[in-house]
């Protein structure tokens, strides 16, 4: 990737944006329709009178929905959402060339992220003992398929994160070119918003 | 960077396996892209031959019922996916650096991981062939025929992850064309300037990065339904398998314009050349192309229309589907006014440009036919059906990029295609295409089912499949003269020189094939046709006055000292880390592991590398 920010430092874009960027702006618009299409799966389920007709779907929903401990995860969500704060502090601090405080925001942003995984996962697994898995009903494919691609995505950027600390030691983002801070950040934002969807829709609704 | 002293070509393509294994030069990919989109096109094509065979006449048994399903399956999943999105990503990494006036993509790397991922992609999918039989469901996989119930096999399971991994080769490569439309464009390159091609490519690019995410979690749900027992196509566990057929067209109608637009971007640009005129109608063309996109994820619905959504679905739907016929309406008579007025001449690329417009029109006519739910559900699933979407894919998109090739073969190798051996390829492929494709309107109407094994003496069809199958040995045939063709032309074809054509775009400005560097300096554009325009001293038409100075470089000590991206190993072993990891979810977990591992280490090296 530095080969290209060297290529672009010498000849400015058409647009005058960094390609990098219009890059991930892509290939989040590309996400919104991986988000979409299993949000819009989720709810084709909830309302599945096929399966209301065969016996198989009734209240599964119902029944699914009440198991989830809403306390919780209004926690971890709110966790999750404040860490898009430590992140804009982070690209900040970054900014400003104080490249402590951006480390220190981003392990934050990382550990933010982890105590949202970690709800998740303790959710995971108090459903499976409970006897719900994937293949109980129509309510737990669902859950599990949303939350869980969710969940791989926040998994995702939290090794970004680390990568992006990582390479802060070796001498990249120091001077005006923030760019890998930019990326994850606005990937992480991403994950955000989409989370506001999902909790909405499962957790709410 | 090797221009040596004597060359008239630059040697762009010359070097090792290595060389080629590690290039990130898209003209090299590009030719990548050719020769395997070529070789799966010919496999899928003998596939075709083979199912034709088996239905010359009633009551063959050639082919055994399994075999027979395997090969139909085969057959639509290469053509669409191996053959035909490659061959248009072929052109697309040929010409749009060029078109645009860029000396590159805007992600080098990207751009050989795209390619590397397809061809392992590609050969994944035919895997299954010897490892217990190829998926045989159909290429747009059916549930529940997907069911661990009924395909048993890993045959499913090999298409499934199989277009995974081509998604993830689409649309890398589509985020990469976008950006570099965007964003590397020269001096004077504003989007009112741009090739049709260009244009097309950047719609393509969109429809590509909107559509493949909804196969994608379909095959998702499809492989959690087969390794977790999950039921969410399974109506067994409050399932429905009716939601797979959402999420196959709601990606598959955008996939049928995937396939259509480049080869109307590639006529686009031909047509304007033979004729000696600008293209008509140039924003109206663009717009409409945009249009045909934007409308065409709205429109999924009329593959479905015996489903039984209810008549208010089923109308909405139908009025969807043919209003598309208005922007595609638009292009045909902005292409056939292009023509008016202008000066023709029927060279071999111009030929199949209006076979094109002639094939393609009939088939959106069948097309607007089928839009209508009373004659769908007249017709469903016969072989009307499958004479619709041949005329449309055969007739479109591929007489449209075989325009393209014999356009700009001599652009890429810096020799010319035979023209007598391409017009015999041309009426050959022309006739054996209708003679193929024409009967099986009537056999659709009589009622022959698509897909099935054989048929009765006595149902009056023996005469039309007979057709059908000279037709397609005749098409095999025109194919076999046009590698012939393609092969003595590289080593004996006509030196092509810069500009054989009287070409108006940016690509015709530089030597064939252009240095590694495309341009020694950046054009500057103040037109659409800025060749044209330079080499008949303002305008677009009337006699040539002057011919522009080639930008290449025949001499050691010109060599412009551009800096290009160095080569890299790592795209293809991120590629070869991901396509290893699926074979081992499929053969035994420690590839997984392995392949995780190769993919892992892989991108540590990929972001590692030190700037070119």
């Amino acid at each position: 990737m530095t080969a290209d920010a060297h290529a672009h430092e010498e000849h400015p874009t058409s647009t005058g944006l960094d390609s990098r960027k219009v890059a991930m702006w892509a290939f989040l618009g590309s996400e919104t329709m991986f988000f979409g299409s299993l949000i819009l799966v989720m709810l084709i389920n909830k309302h599945n009178t096929l399966g209301v007709m065969l016996g198989h779907g009734d209240h599964t929903f119902e029944a699914g929905q009440g198991m989830l401990d809403l306390v919780l995860t209004s926690f971890t969500t709110f966790v999750l959402l404040t860490s898009s704060l430590a992140m804009v502090l982070s690209l900040a601090a970054f900014r400003n060339r104080s490249l402590n405080w951006g480390r220190f925001w981003l392990m934050v942003v990382v550990a933010f992220g982890a105590i949202f995984l970690g709800g998740q996962v303790y959710e995971f697994t108090a459903f499976v003992r409970e006897g719900l898995t994937p293949s109980t009903n129509l309510f737990a494919a669902s859950f599990y398929m949303l939350v869980g691609f969710h969940g791989a995505h926040v998994a995702i950027g939290i090794l970004w994160l680390l990568a992006v600390v990582y390479y802060s030691y070796r001498g990249r983002y120091q001077g005006a070119d923030t760019w890998g801070v930019e990326m994850v950040g606005l990937y992480w934002h991403f994950v955000d918003l989409v989370w506001v969807a999902i909790f909405t829709l499962i957790y709410l609704i | 960077m090797a221009t040596t002293t004597v060359s008239v070509r630059p040697n762009t393509y010359a070097g090792t396996a290595w060389s080629w294994i590690t290039t990130v030069d898209h003209k090299r990919i590009a030719v990548l892209y050719f020769v395997t989109s070529l070789a799966f096109f010919a496999l899928g094509g003998v596939e075709a031959l083979m199912i034709r065979l088996q239905l010359s006449r009633p009551e063959l048994d050639l082919v055994d019922p399994d075999r027979f399903a395997e090969l139909f399956t085969m057959h639509g999943t290469t053509m669409v996916f191996l053959a035909l999105m490659p061959l248009s990503a072929a052109f697309f990494n040929l010409l749009v650096p060029l078109m645009i006036g860029a000396r590159d993509v805007a992600f080098p790397r990207l751009n050989a991981l795209s390619y590397w991922v397809y061809l392992f992609g590609g050969i994944f999918l035919n895997i299954s062939f010897i490892a217990g039989g190829a998926p045989a469901m159909g290429w747009f996989g059916y549930a529940p025929l997907t069911a661990t119930e009924f395909a048993d096999t890993h045959a499913v399971d090999f298409w499934a992850f199989g277009l995974q991994i081509l998604g993830v080769s689409s649309i890398l490569a589509s985020i990469n064309f976008i950006v570099t439309i965007i964003n590397m464009r020269a001096p004077g390159m504003t989007f009112n300037r741009m090739p049709m091609f260009v244009w097309m490519t950047l719609i393509t690019g969109f429809l590509i990065i909107f559509a493949f995410p909804v196969i994608t979690i379909g095959l998702v749900l499809l492989l959690f339904d087969r390794y977790l027992g999950t039921s969410f196509f399974l109506y067994q566990g409050g399932g429905d398998p009716i939601l797979w057929q959402h999420l196959f067209w709601v990606f598959g109608h955008p996939e049928v314009y995937i396939l259509i637009l480049p080869a109307m971007g590639v006529v686009s640009d031909v047509l304007p050349t033979f004729s000696r005129k600008p293209l008509f109608g140039y924003a109206v063309v663009a717009y409409s192309g945009a249009a045909i996109a934007l409308v065409g994820f709205g429109v999924w619905t009329h593959h479905m229309f015996t489903v039984g959504l209810g008549p208010v679905a089923d109308t909405a739907f139908a009025i969807s589907t043919m209003a598309v016929a208005v922007p595609t309406g638009v292009k045909i008579f902005n292409w056939i006014a292009t023509l008016w007025g202008g000066s023709i001449s029927l060279r071999t690329p111009m030929l199949f440009a209006i076979g094109f417009i002639a094939m393609f029109i009939l088939g959106g006519l069948t097309g607007v036919s089928l839009g209508s739910p009373p004659v769908d559900t007249q017709v469903q699933d016969t072989y009307y059906v499958v004479a619709h979407l041949h005329y449309v894919l055969f007739g479109g998109t591929i007489f449209g990029l075989f325009a393209g090739i014999y356009f700009w073969f001599p652009k890429m190798t810096g020799r010319m295609l035979s023209e007598g051996w391409g017009k015999v390829h041309f009426w050959l492929m022309m006739i054996g295409f209708n003679l193929a494709f024409g009967p099986q309107h009537q056999l659709g109407i009589d009622g022959m089912p698509r897909r099935i094994h054989t048929y009765g003496a006595d149902m009056g069809w023996d005469a039309w499949n007979l057709m059908s199958t000279v037709g397609a040995w005749l098409i095999g045939l025109s194919m076999l003269i046009f590698a012939i063709n393609a092969f003595r032309s590289l080593r004996s074809g006509r030196d092509a020189g810069p500009d054989p054509w009287d070409g108006g775009t940016l690509e015709w400005s530089m030597s064939s094939p252009p240095p590694v560097y495309n341009f020694a300096e950046v054009p500057v554009v103040d037109d659409r046709y800025p060749v044209w325009k330079e080499k008949r001293g303002g305008g677009h038409t009337g006699a040539v006055v002057t011919e522009p100075p080639v930008a290449e470089s025949d001499h050691e000590d010109d060599e412009p000292h551009i800096h290009m991206p160095n080569p890299s190993y790592w795209p293809i072993l991120v590629a070869a880390g991901m396509v290893l990891a699926a074979c081992g979810l499929i053969f035994h977990q420690i590839f997984v592991l392995l392949g995780a591992l190769i993919f892992g280490i892989s991108l540590i090296g990929w972001i590692e590398e030190p700037p070119g």
